[in-house]
Order: C-alpha cells, then sequence, then structure tokens
C-alpha cells in the first residue's frame, strides 16, 4: 500500500497504521505521542497528540476525513495522503492538545524525577507554547504507594491508560485502574500498596510522565547525572537486558532499554529491576547510544568527541573564533 | 391538527397493559412482519419510509440497517438505546412510560428484520421506574407469547431484556453504551471498528434509539412508502418534541416534520406561546448540544424563508446562522433570560458528564466551566470571551466521541449570537442574577 505524509511516499504492508508508516519514514513527519506504545495492544487514541490531517482517504475514495484523525490508530489506506508538519491546522490543534494536557499538570519539573527523559516535557517544548492561559488552582492529589516499589503522584498524571495496559496485558490481574470521570478521573488501586506482581515495574517504564515513579530511585540523582549502559544477566523470569544508570561504579536505578521513540523493547521483571543494584549482577555490554540532542547526553563520555568536532564544525561555517584559542 | 403515529393513545386508561394495548390494534406490525415479509422486506420498507434516527444524529436508519454485517453462525444483536440524557429531551421517557409496548413491538419487529435474537433496553439509571414499568411490559409480552420461542408459531425467536445504566450521560454515546452494557466502564470506543461490525461483544451490532424503533411499527403497518408522504423532502414522518423552558404549555408533542417553528412555538395546538405575554429571546431546538439561535434566526432562516421544523430546515446556513434538529429537545427563552447563565448551565453539564477519556475534552470542559463561573461572579474581563472562543474551537472535532462536539457548540453559538451579553457583563455594566443558585445551595446544604 502506498501512503504519502507531508509529500513524502512510502510503501507499507496492510494494516500499518499511519504512525507506524511516519515513523518508517523519519523523525521529522512522526507524530509526537503520548498514549500510543507499540508493544501494548489497544493503546492510543487518548492523548490526541498525534492527530494528522487526511486529505485524501484512498486512491479508491479520495474523499478527505472530515475531522482530523488520531494516527495511531487509523489504518493506511491504499494512496492515502496525510499532512502532519505540513499543515498549519494540524499543528495548531496539537498546540491546543499540548495547552490542555498542561492546564492540570503541575509543571514541577524541578523536583520532578521524570525531568530530562519526560515526554510531556519534550512535547511542551516542541509543541506547546510559552506561557500558560488557565487561571485557576490544577487539580491536587495525595501522593500514594501502589505497591512496594512504586509510588503515584497522580497530579501529574495525564491519562494516557499505558500502565492500565501494562497491567492488563503482562500480568494475570490488574489491580489497578480508572476511577472516576472526567477531569476528576485517577489512575488508583483503591487500596494501597497492593501492586504486587512481578512485572508491576514496568508501569514506571512506560509511564510517560513523572507520574509513577521507581521508589528506589526517588531523589537520588538527576538521570543527566547518570551515566546509561546497556548491560544483561541471565534472569529466568525475563530477557534480563537491561539499562543500568549509573553515578561512577554505583548502579542507580535499572531500567528497560528503550528505543528512539522512548518504548521499552522488552519488559523486565522487577528482580532484574529493583534487586540487582550491584555491578557484579550485570554483565556490562557497553554505553547507551544517546541522542545528542538529549539532555541526557551531556557530560557523556561516548558522544563528547563527535560532538566536539560538530560543534567546532558549525563554528567554524559561522565564522566565529575557535573557542580553544580563545586569548 | 398533525398526524400521530407514535403518541395517539397515550390518554386511553389501561394503554400500558397488553390487552388495552392489543384492542387498540397493537401487535399488527408483528403478525404482519412474521407472518406475510421476510426480513429483508421490513428493512426494505423502513427504508423506503425515509426514516431518520431520532436519538440526534438523523443518520437514516434503513441505511444504518442495511450496513450490518452478517456473517454465518455469529449472533446479531439489536440495542435500544434509551439512555436519554440529553438536557431538554424527555420524549423517550414519556413514550415508554405511557406506552411500554409501543417499544416491545419495534424491539420485535426489527430483531425480526436484523436477524436478532437478543436484543437489549439499556435505560439510564434514573429511569428505573420506566425500567419496571418496561419489565413488567415484557413480561406480558412473554406470557403472551409475543417474546420468546417461535413467535405465532414461526422458528422466529426472540428474547428481550431491559439493563438499567448507572446514569451517565457518556453511555449514551452508542460505542460507550455497548461498553457498559458489556459491564465494563463506560467508555467510548476508538472507531472504527463501527458496531455494525463489532459491536456487543464483538458481535455486529444496531444501536437505535426508543423513538426510531417505536417509528417501525406504523412503518411496518402502513407501508414505507405511505409514511414517506408525510414530512418534507428528506425528513419524512413524525417526531417527538419535548417543548420546555418559559412557554405555556410544556410537554411532548408529536409534530408532522415540516410545520413551522413559529407555528410550533405560538399554535393552541402545541406551546401555546411565550408565557406571562414575554416575547421570545433564544431557542435551543434540539437538545443541550445543538446551537442556540436568537428568535430572528429560529422564525426564520438567513435567506428570509420560514424556517421549518425538519432536519434540512433547521440546519439551513450551517452552524453560522442555523443549528439542528438533534434529539428534539426544544427549549424557548423569553427576553429576562441570561444566554450567559444558561450556558454554565450547560457547560456544568458536559463538564461533569466528560468521561475523562481523551484530554481536550476532560481538561476542556472543566477549563470552559470555570471561566463561565467568572462571569457569574462577575470578575471576567473582555479577552476570556476570545479565550473561551478558542478552548472550544480546540475541542470541537479533535475528540474521540462526539461529547466534544456538545460541549463546543452551545459555547461557540452562545458567543456567536449573543457576544454583546458577554461583553456587557465583562465591562460590569451587567451582572448575572445567582440568587437562585444561592438558594439551591442552601437547600442542597
Amino acid at each position: 500500500m502506498k501512503v504519502t505524509i507531508d509529500g513524502i511516499e512510502i510503501d507499507v504492508p496492510k494494516g500499518t497504521t499511519i504512525l507506524q508508516a511516519a515513523r518508517m519514514i523519519g523523525q521529522e513527519v512522526a507524530p509526537p505521542t503520548m498514549c500510543y506504545y507499540s508493544s501494548l495492544k489497544t493503546s492510543g487514541g487518548y492523548c490526541r497528540t498525534c492527530i494528522v490531517k487526511v486529505t485524501q482517504g484512498s486512491a479508491a475514495n479520495p474523499t478527505p476525513m472530515p475531522k482530523p484523525v488520531a494516527s495511531c490508530r487509523t489504518e493506511v489506506m491504499d494512496g492515502m495522503v496525510v499532512e502532519n508538519v505540513t499543515n498549519k491546522d494540524v499543528l495548531e490543534a496539537r498546540k491546543g492538545v499540548v495547552e490542555f494536557l498542561l492546564v492540570n499538570h503541575p509543571l514541577d519539573c524541578p523536583v520532578c524525577d521524570q525531568a530530562g527523559e519526560c515526554s510531556l516535557q519534550d512535547l511542551g517544548y516542541g509543541h506547546g507554547a510559552a506561557t500558560t492561559r488557565y487561571e485557576f488552582p490544577r487539580r491536587e492529589f495525595e501522593r500514594i504507594d501502589i505497591g512496594k516499589y512504586v509510588q503515584l503522584h497522580m497530579n501529574r498524571c495525564i491519562m494516557c491508560f499505558r500502565c492500565v495496559k501494562v497491567a492488563e496485558q503482562l500480568t494475570d490481574n490488574r489491580v489497578h485502574g480508572v476511577m472516576h470521570r472526567g477531569d476528576a478521573a485517577e489512575i488508583s488501586t483503591y487500596i494501597e500498596n497492593v501492586i504486587e506482581n512481578d512485572f508491576s515495574g514496568n508501569v514506571i517504564d512506560v509511564c510517560p510522565v513523572g507520574a509513577l515513579t521507581d521508589k528506589t530511585f526517588r531523589f537520588k540523582s538527576r538521570v543527566w547525572f547518570t551515566k546509561p549502559v546497556d548491560a544483561s544477566c541471565d534472569c529466568k523470569k525475563c530477557s534480563g537486558k537491561v539499562r543500568l544508570w549509573m553515578k561512577g561504579e554505583e548502579v542507580l536505578r535499572v531500567t528497560a532499554r528503550k528505543d528512539q521513540w522512548g518504548e521499552a523493547e522488552e519488559f523486565i521483571c522487577n528482580t532484574c529491576r529493583f534487586d540487582r543494584k550491584k555491578t557484579s549482577d550485570w554483565k556490562i555490554e557497553g554505553p547507551t547510544k544517546v541522542d545528542r540532542h538529549s539532555v541526557i547526553s551531556q557530560n557523556h563520555y561516548n558522544h563528547l568527541n563527535e560532538l566536539k568536532v560538530q560543534v567546532l564544525k558549525q563554528q567554524k561555517a559561522l565564522g566565529f573564533m575557535d573557542i580553544n584559542k580563545r586569548p | 391538527m398533525g398526524r400521530k403515529l407514535l403518541i395517539h393513545n397515550d390518554k386511553v386508561p389501561g394503554i400500558n397493559t397488553l390487552e388495552v394495548y392489543r384492542a387498540h390494534g397493537g401487535y399488527a406490525s408483528v403478525e404482519k412482519a412474521l407472518k406475510t415479509m421476510q426480513p429483508d422486506q421490513v428493512t426494505d420498507e423502513v427504508k423506503k419510509s425515509g426514516l431518520r434516527g431520532r436519538g440526534g444524529a438523523g443518520f437514516p436508519t434503513g441505511m444504518k440497517w442495511s450496513f450490518l454485517a452478517k456473517p454465518e453462525g455469529v449472533p446479531r444483536y439489536l440495542v435500544c438505546n434509551a439512555d436519554e440524557s440529553e438536557p431538554g429531551t424527555f420524549k423517550d421517557r414519556y413514550l415508554m412510560e405511557k406506552i411500554p409496548h409501543a417499544l416491545i413491538e419495534g424491539m420485535i419487529t426489527s430483531s425480526f428484520a436484523l436477524g436478532a435474537k437478543q436484543s437489549y433496553i439499556y435505560i439510564r439509571g434514573e429511569y428505573f421506574y420506566v425500567a419496571r414499568i418496561l419489565e413488567a411490559a415484557i413480561a406480558e409480552a412473554y406470557a403472551a407469547g409475543w417474546l420468546g420461542k417461535n413467535i405465532l408459531g414461526t422458528d422466529f425467536s426472540h428474547d428481550c431484556y431491559v439493563q438499567v445504566g448507572g446514569g451517565a450521560y457518556i453511555c449514551g454515546e452508542e460505542t460507550a453504551l455497548l461498553e457498559s452494557l458489556e459491564g465494563k466502564r463506560g467508555n467510548p470506543r476508538i472507531k472504527p471498528p463501527f458496531p455494525a461490525v463489532a459491536g456487543l461483544w464483538g458481535c455486529p451490532t444496531v444501536v437505535n434509539n426508543v423513538e426510531t424503533i417505536a417509528a417501525v411499527v406504523p412503518i411496518v403497518n402502513m407501508g414505507g412508502e405511505e409514511y414517506a408522504k408525510i414530512g418534507v423532502g428528506k425528513s419524512t414522518g413524525t417526531k417527538l418534541i419535548s417543548a420546555s423552558g418559559h412557554i405555556n404549555k410544556p410537554g411532548v408533542y408529536e409534530i408532522e416534520l415540516g410545520i413551522t417553528v413559529e407555528e410550533f412555538i405560538y399554535s393552541e395546538e402545541y406551546c401555546g406561546g411565550i408565557r406571562n405575554g414575554k416575547k421570545l429571546k433564544a431557542v435551543v431546538a434540539g437538545g443541550s448540544s445543538v446551537p442556540i439561535l436568537p428568535t430572528e434566526l429560529i422564525l426564520k432562516t438567513a435567506k428570509g424563508e420560514p424556517r421549518l421544523m425538519t432536519y434540512e430546515s433547521l440546519s439551513d446556513g450551517g452552524f453560522q446562522t442555523g443549528t439542528m434538529l438533534g434529539s428534539g429537545g426544544f427549549i424557548a427563552m423569553d427576553e429576562d433570560t441570561s444566554i450567559v447563565k444558561n450556558l454554565f448551565t450547560f457547560s456544568r453539564f458536559y463538564h461533569h458528564e466528560s468521561c475523562g477519556q481523551c484530554s481536550p475534552c476532560r481538561e476542556g470542559t472543566g477549563w470552559m466551566e470555570k471561566i463561565l463561573k467568572k462571569f457569574l461572579d462577575g470578575t471576567a474581563n473582555e479577552s476570556d470571551v476570545d479565550l473561551l472562543w478558542d478552548i472550544q474551537s480546540k475541542i470541537e472535532g479533535k475528540t474521540i466521541c462526539p461529547l466534544g462536539e456538545a460541549a463546543a457548540w452551545p459555547v461557540a453559538a452562545a458567543i456567536r449570537h449573543f457576544k454583546h451579553e458577554f461583553i456587557e457583563i465583562a465591562q460590569k455594566k451587567k451582572f448575572v442574577d445567582i440568587s437562585h443558585y444561592d438558594r439551591l445551595n442552601k437547600i442542597r446544604a
């Protein structure tokens, strides 16, 4: 099936969604996502950040779709023409969605553990407005421990439903869900400290914001002061392929390995995540390749030289003075 | 007098019982359909009748039925949407309360056409007493052999169930209704797939409004072509209108589609004019979600033609100068009404009823309500009007289900036609009388 996204044509198999097709083309045209997670079935469609305009439904029926559609839940048709970054209305609508997502978000990034690897931060930076027009008190909740290792800070939640889907699809029993409705809706276990499952830690990885955090890592360090390395171990429960976040020789945190879209490649078990916190537990494979635009890449040895060369090149091109030869 | 097909017997004593209902020609459509017609013929009659969905969207019913997937070995379902929650709409309640058998007869005939062995009436929680009336009627129908195995000796068997919901507006959205019926949280599903392909428990399902299903009865009895003669153009047949607001005779009226709005408001047969001799200020023609129109636009279209009570005429001029027939919740407001206060009431409702699934509706509805509250408190300024307009434009069309639009349209229309009222309040020239709310709060406390 041929589909054109922002003027770029690509051939994709039947059943591919617009979002997947856009991701195949590349980062430039891929819509941002907050609730979609490729490894979770029926995820997506809620946050509305990935909305795009379909200007031609298919080759057989070229009428445009009247409303913007959620690209993560819309399958492509042969001859479909989609506009994302080339359509002003889409960008304006997305700006609106970002504003809505931030209406009840506390914007407490300076004290939030997710800062630096937060999807909402990236989204707000890329698509949001500089100031808020919301002048009313934001909704507030108490922090609760929903499991031994996981803390829920509902203030920051954007209702992406990913953690609910993880519990539903990865574990035997889902014990948390959504209570109430509208802007009073909240993720809750109803009874505290009940999430015991071996794979429950994955809710932390799928959470796009700082609503679900690792209690073994909370306030230990900002993520950009840690060095991520890929490591593995022989685990009986999961693949054992993880990412260690280290400070010196100390393992501060263990997470799943995430791909360029911020999604876990393979889910890991709680033993790997919370109990194996010594370097001797792991076989270290090497440093993680971090995108140089990420704040996490700062101070990191593996890209520093590459970065320096790039910066020098840029400076030379712009006719700047060489930083190393400053009098 | 206009013709009445649905509630012509509503004043007959005992019409809620099977005996009286049958004596007045009840269940004739079941007899006719099951004994003399094929299922497809019934669907054809509905198609010929031009019947359009009476729940609000006005989608042609015959077409909806013909979209129903019919794979072998998979059950099909008919679901009746009796979750009538749109503010200003109470026609289905009246019909079910007075003539419950009209709905059940329609359910049987429609199920025969669709080949559905089971059907469900999903009724809102607040109508629990109506659910009891329906259940009593269903028990009567079972006892008389109108429901159950081999109805009238044919091989058509049918079971009909009543399911009471929890009282959420969102469960009137068809996919949220199905979720709720399955015992889950009533969140709208993401479409496609549509219920006609994968509805209740993943099986092909048709969801129709109470009035739509009840209208199948006269259509089968009199024939689709005869039914289509009533009305104007593509708006055929009769429609129940719930008239409320500042009129002399509020209530449920059955009208022939095609009478003028002026006749409906001022004639003695229907609303009987505006009460206390006041002037009409504005009308919400089809339930709270449709755009409000000022008097000059509701009585005459922008072209100067008289506005008719039809799907087409009411939507003439788009949303710039028109509105929608919607569910037929006709709310008239006199000259003393504050549009801002009325809008606050509507917005508060949509904020309360938003399911919380998708971000624009979840956050936007609450935000709009808070801004409108500022107008009531007298602390709003002129920029708030533009902000309101901007928020509604960012909700409309960006949500999973139509609740987003339902929340955005009234705000847009109120600002479009009555912007001066907002500005006057913002400039502190006028204030909204909110003593009414104070009294209410005292009663609640």
